[in-house]
């Protein structure tokens, strides 16, 4: 579904080289985590990957497509949720704007708007505007817009990593939770590397700057996962040892 | 949401009247004192005022004046968000033109006015003309300024949601720069009084300016007061419809920062 070969992105300002040789692919409907240390490229690799920064080399394809500008089938939640709300929308005709571009009828737009609004538990506020909600209330206004785009592919750069931690485990669980019931293929961004096991089915381990995929884990973990079970499993445990050790040593060899 | 409560009527009264009653009250004691025949009392403005406004010189000279200077604000705000969201969008664009319309906001207003007379002649068309060459700097390089700044994670947005167009212009280009441009339209407001009196000033058989000019030439003293009192009446009357509509326009703002 979604593949990314020998990807190398250079910023032509700073001369800096972001990502190096970087290639992976992911099938229709898995969820895979990339994690990196901070600074390492990897928002640079989401927005390439979403069309919004051409590489230098390499090709990134969707369904087979290759990317030249943001694709049809493929929505985002930027890392920066404040900032990608429209704050003189309110909550609801932020989900719908997309929905009118994509030029649907006004009954099916309702439709989508309400269903994704309930499923992100925001069903009450489609009238409030952004900024008279809490930070995490607002991602998932972001996280309700992506889904009422219905997209083959869904991207999110470090989506939860400032807000507090018993948000960020509800909402870990909400994006597990739609993700099971919608199979959209997702790549998921963040530097934490428990959040990335808990949540994908893969992890792809990025080296720091200029980047490389240093492994590919498969989490072989039971599908059902619980906040508490799930990081008290053994090989949990055992997984966040192997990844932490391999980003280190990336650190490390720098 | 808001933890203060309002005061009480009678202290927002005393709030809002109580420096102006004072300043009248100064002038009172000013004029009564003072032998000056240039400075009438307060209830000879007033009467003044009512003798010379209350009458068919407010459609002859005052709504033409008013007229024009809508009339005039109301072409700069065209020309100066429609050149400023093209020029604020391009890097390019904008490395050309800065220099140059940074040059020309420099150039004080009314020194203008002789040269448009000379081109334009002078008519409606000059004092217009006047109005908008005066009033067009501050709204286009403020929605340049506006349109320079929208936010990079909200026009990515976009771009990954399909709105394009037209339909980034209304949601984005517009609503995003909206601050900037209603702080350059109230700029404006001020430079368009100021140069609707000048232009009437100049070469003119009718409007305020003119009639200000007339009384003064004619040593009708109270009347030529009457005419500035009218002036501040009018400047104060279009600033609170100004905030009026500031205050619809720009409600997410105010609120979003708060
Ligand atoms: N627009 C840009 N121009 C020049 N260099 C950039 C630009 N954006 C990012 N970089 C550089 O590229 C490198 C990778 O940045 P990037 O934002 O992709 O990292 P990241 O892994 O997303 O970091 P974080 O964990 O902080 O989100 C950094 O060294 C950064 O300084
Ligand atoms: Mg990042």
């Amino acid at each position: 579904m979604l593949e990314v070969t020998g990807l190398k992105k250079v910023y032509e300002s700073t001369g800096r080289e972001a990502v190096g040789d970087l290639s992976f692919q992911l099938d229709a409907g898995e969820l895979a985590c990339v994690v990196g240390p901070s600074g390492c490229g990897k928002t640079t690799l989401l927005r390439c990957v979403a069309g919004l920064l051409a590489p230098t080399a390499g090709t990134i394809r969707v369904a087979g497509v290759p990317v030249t500008g943001p694709p049809d089938n493929m929505a985002v939640v930027f890392q920066e949720y404040g900032r990608s709300l429209f704050p003189w929308m309110t909550v609801q005709q932020n989900v719908e704007l997309p929905l009118k571009e994509k030029k649907l009828p006004k009954v099916r737009r309702a439709e989508l708007v309400a269903e994704s609004l309930a499923a992100v538990g925001l069903a009450d506020v489609p009238r409030s505007y952004p900024w008279q909600l809490s930070g995490g209330m607002q991602q998932r206004v972001a996280i309700a817009r992506a889904l009422a785009y219905e997209p083959e592919v869904l991207l999110m750069d470090e989506p939860f990593a400032a807000v507090d931690a018993q948000t960020r485990g509800e909402l870990e669980d909400l994006v597990l939770r739609i993700w099971q019931r919608l199979g959209t293929t997702t790549l998921f961004i963040t530097h934490d590397i428990d959040e990335a096991i808990y949540l994908g089915q893969r992890v792809i381990v990025l080296s720091s700057s200029p980047t490389v995929v240093l492994e590919d884990v498969k989490v072989d973990l039971p599908p059902e996962r619980d906040q508490l079970a799930t990081r008290a499993l053994p090989r949990f445990t055992e997984l966040r040892g192997h990844v932490y050790a391999q980003i280190q040593r990336a650190k490390d060899t720098r | 949401m808001t933890v203060t409560e309002r005061p009480g009527l009678g202290l927002r009264l005393l709030r809002l009247l109580g420096l102006p009653i004072l300043l009248i009250l100064a002038w009172w004691a000013f004029s009564v004192t003072s032998e000056s025949f240039y400075v009438p009392t307060p209830p000879r403005v007033v009467q003044a005022f009512a003798e010379t406004w209350f009458s068919p010189r407010l459609i002859d000279d005052a709504l033409p004046s008013v007229a024009r200077l809508l009339a005039g604000y109301a072409l700069a705000t065209v020309l100066g968000v429609g050149l400023g969201v093209p020029i604020g969008l391009s890097v390019r664009l904008r490395a050309a033109a800065e220099p140059v319309l940074e040059f020309f906001r420099a150039i004080p207003p009314p020194v203008l006015v002789p040269l448009i007379m000379l081109l334009a002649g002078i008519d409606n068309g000059m004092k217009i003309l006047v109005i908008v060459s005066g009033c067009v700097w501050p709204i286009l390089l403020n929605t340049v300024e506006g349109v320079r700044a929208l936010d990079q994670v909200l026009s990515d947005t976009c771009r990954m949601y399909g709105v394009r167009g037209r339909s980034r212009l209304r949601h984005l280009v517009l609503r995003g720069a909206s601050p900037q441009i209603m702080a350059g339209l109230r700029q404006a407001l001020s430079v368009g009084i100021i140069l609707m009196v000048i232009s009437e000033m100049f070469a003119s058989s009718s409007g305020l300016g003119f009639t200000i000019v007339l009384f003064q030439r004619g040593f009708a003293i109270p009347e030529m007061w009457s005419g500035i009192l009218l002036l501040g009446l009018l400047g104060f009357g279009l600033s609170v419809i100004f905030r009026w509509m500031e205050r619809r326009v720009l409600s997410w703002h105010w609120s979003h920062r708060a």
